[in-house]
């Protein structure tokens, strides 16, 4: 006798999806349709009065010298931040790998950032950054350097980019310390006994073998800067000074939060949507082609 | 098991029933702002307001921030659940009294609810900023502020400054002695950009800062705050700001403790700050009047407050709004003005609590508190002074003060700053006008 366990029916499989499906739609296509709609309306902040205007949120926007600047301030931000995150997170990670003392007290050191709120994290660094009233500041202006993030656009940018980066090497670091131990000692060993060095090693072996890790990490931490940063630049620069720190999220959320303009507000997180979009699918397109799985 | 079940439904049942008195309590749902000491007192109010009379129940809730208070009362109205009082900023203005239906105009609510109510006993430089051009009270004052100047004077007494300095040739004077005597970082400096260096300055030397009476008079404003004055003050600024004898402190308030640590001998900022730098401040401090350009025709005018005042929500039940307008009573009442005044160290809202206030003798113990009024009290308001009322003015702030910084940090001249800031403020403004109609 053979039991047969293969599931009539069409209707089972879909069941099981429905709990995910509803989250999708309810979460994010529902919302974000309603940006999409939004977007081509003009409402006072209580939506009291609204009124289909076409286009003309966007012919605004794009009229605005202003949102060009935030396009490039935010490509700045999000290269510094991808870039310097993953790097120091990797360094950190090859580090913490190896056989040492106390290394799980390392590893749960690393980790703790991550549980830091973004707006908490910015708080943090302006009490070290303080022009005046900070503990890091008071050395650097001691020294003679005029370390003054209120006025001067490119140490705003670095504080940002400073807060922003520690805040998410520890969600890095976790992802590629445990890559970091699926890689098979056999191969490394292998290596070694051909006369590789550690770093030949790391380079021919360790970073292609990480290369999944590192692509799925690049996806996210993109998306980190574009959408979870502006909760760290609100509390340390609010956008500032002169709009150097002003990135296209951060835009959305002063336009649409400040100044009570939901359309222009709407109009932005579909470009912006468009933009994230758009790099994913690059990503997957051009970049994924060179992961080893 | 069915029965136990009925038996606690049926205690729960009878317990909810006595926490419910006999007569229907109407509870008035107050959000607002107010932390730390000031929340205190927003509690205290609501208690003795309950404690006073049996069929309303004011319940304060904190929103937390200005703007997130606000935010959280646009998004309640929208949600068909918005309190019934809530507190909002000055520069929110603009937005709540454009919102015809979802607030309800104190003046009417006063009038239909039969309260007792001269708008005349409340002081006019104060009730003047929440109303309309003929003088009908949109909402209620609750915490009014206006710039001071702070001054340290061990560290003017040490640098050799006679006297506090009166005018803006005489404070830059002071702040290169300062300078001199070892404030390397700071001779002076300001909180809140925007409100010291084009709201406060252009109403204190009485020039305009858009038309149509600063925009209490109309949505089709047009901003003109690049006049000779303001540039010049802004160019004498960033001449300054390149040997810290002048030093930028931000947008708003957080570098105010520049002043209490001793770095900052000279600082412009809110009348409010009282309450925080009487407990920090270790060294003889006191407050004067904002500085004015002794050459400017009239200066000093008057100053113009800023604070937050509690809107009305439209669309409650008459009982409700009945309640609200007997706690706005309430609120007006002398003794309790004075003690608020005396206890937060805002302003007085009516005359007879500022007169009595006088009377008992108050100000010559706190000098301090006094400064404010005397700056709103100089002068018979103009059109200049009167206050101002631009819609999207939270973010309108953040654009100035974007250009103040792009001038201070050696990108602009400060003509070329002050042109971008109202010919983008203006772009904002065309843009509210057009959901305001």
């Amino acid at each position: 006798m053979e039991k047969s366990v293969v599931f009539n029916g069409k209707l089972l499989p879909y069941l099981l999806l429905v709990p995910q499906l509803i989250i999708t739609l309810v979460f994010f296509y529902w919302p974000a349709s309603q940006a999409f709609w939004q977007s081509f309306l003009r409402e006072d902040a209580f939506g009291l009065r609204s009124e289909f205007i076409g286009l003309e949120n966007y012919q605004t926007l794009f009229a605005q010298p202003e949102y060009y600047k935030a396009m490039l301030t935010t490509l700045i931000f999000s290269t510094l931040v991808a870039v310097l995150s993953l790097a120091i997170a990797l360094l950190f990670a090859t580090q913490a790998d190896k056989k040492l003392k106390a290394a799980a007290f390392y590893k749960t050191f690393m980790i703790w950032p991550y549980a830091v709120a973004p707006a908490v994290a910015g708080v943090l660094w302006i009490f070290m950054f303080h022009p005046s009233l900070g503990t890091l500041a008071r050395p650097l202006r001691w020294m003679g350097f005029d370390w003054n993030p209120l006025l001067n656009g490119n140490h705003a940018m670095a504080l940002v980019v400073m807060a922003a980066v520690w805040k998410q090497i520890a969600y890095n670091f976790l992802f590629f310390l445990a890559g970091l131990q699926s890689i098979p000692k056999s191969v490394l060993e292998a290596g070694a006994i051909d006369g590789a060095g550690p770093m030949r090693r790391f380079w021919t072996i360790v970073f292609p073998l990480l290369s999944p890790t590192t692509f799925f990490l690049l996806v996210v931490n993109i998306v980190y800067v574009f959408f979870d940063t502006f909760g760290i630049i609100d509390a340390v620069t609010e956008g500032g000074p002169a709009g150097a720190t002003t990135t296209m999220v951060y835009k959305v959320y002063a336009d649409g939060r400040l100044g009570g303009d939901l359309g222009s507000s709407a109009a932005q997180s579909v470009v912006l949507m468009a933009i994230v979009i758009a790099l994913t699918a690059i990503q997957f397109r051009y970049v994924e082609r060179k992961v080893q799985y | 098991m069915k029965f136990r079940h009925y038996g606690i439904a049926a205690t729960l049942a009878s317990t909810l029933a006595l926490a419910n008195p006999a007569y229907a309590v109407t509870e008035l749902q107050w959000w607002h702002a107010m932390t730390g000491g000031n929340n205190d007192i927003v509690n205290k109010l609501a208690e003795e307001f309950n404690a006073s009379q049996p069929d309303y129940k004011v319940v304060p809730s904190f929103k937390g921030n200005y703007p997130d208070t606000m935010n959280a009362g646009i998004a309640a109205f929208r949600a068909g659940n918005a309190p019934h009082i809530i507190q909002v900023f000055e520069v929110g203005t603009a937005t709540m009294m454009s919102a015809t239906g979802a607030i309800k105009p104190v003046y009417q609510l006063m009038k239909d609810a039969n309260e007792p109510f001269d708008p005349k006993a409340y002081l006019p430089a104060i009730t003047g900023y929440y109303s309309t051009s003929k003088g009908d009270m949109l909402s209620f004052p609750f915490n009014s502020s206006s710039m001071v100047m702070w001054i340290n004077k061990d560290e003017l007494k040490k640098a050799g400054v006679a006297g506090i300095p009166k005018t803006w040739p005489e404070v830059f004077d002071a702040a290169r002695k300062l300078k001199a005597a070892g404030h390397a970082t700071c001779g002076f400096s300001n909180a809140w950009t925007t409100w010291a260096n084009i709201e406060q300055f252009s109403a204190w030397h009485n020039v305009p800062i858009g038309t149509k009476a600063n925009g209490l008079d109309g949505f089709d404003t047009v901003l003109n705050f690049n006049g000779p004055l303001q540039v010049r003050h802004l160019q004498n600024l960033v001449d300054m700001e390149k040997d810290k004898t002048y030093d930028y402190s931000g947008r708003g308030n957080a570098s105010e403790a520049r002043f209490a640590s001793g770095e900052c001998a000279i600082f412009l900022t809110s009348s409010g700050y009282y309450g925080t730098v009487k407990g920090t401040a270790k060294f003889d401090f006191t407050s004067a009047p904002m500085p004015y350009y002794p050459d400017a025709p009239g200066a000093p005018q008057n100053s113009i407050i800023g604070g937050a005042s509690l809107w009305v929500m439209g669309g409650k039940k008459p009982d409700e709004y009945k309640g609200v307008a007997k706690f706005f009573t309430f609120l007006s009442d002398t003794n309790r003005q004075v003690y608020l005044h005396e206890e937060s160290g805002y302003l007085p809202i009516t005359k007879a609590a500022y007169e009595k206030t006088k009377a008992d003798g108050f100000y010559q113990k706190n000098p301090v508190l006094e400064t404010p009024l005397k700056e709103l009290t100089n002068k018979e308001p103009t059109e200049n002074s009167r206050g101002l009322r631009f819609g999207n003015m939270v973010q309108m702030r953040d654009i100035w003060a974007e250009e103040i910084e792009a001038a201070l940090a050696g990108q602009k001249t400060a003509q070329a700053a002050l042109d971008a800031a109202v010919a983008r403020g203006n772009t904002m403004l065309r843009a509210f006008e057009k959901t305001a109609k």
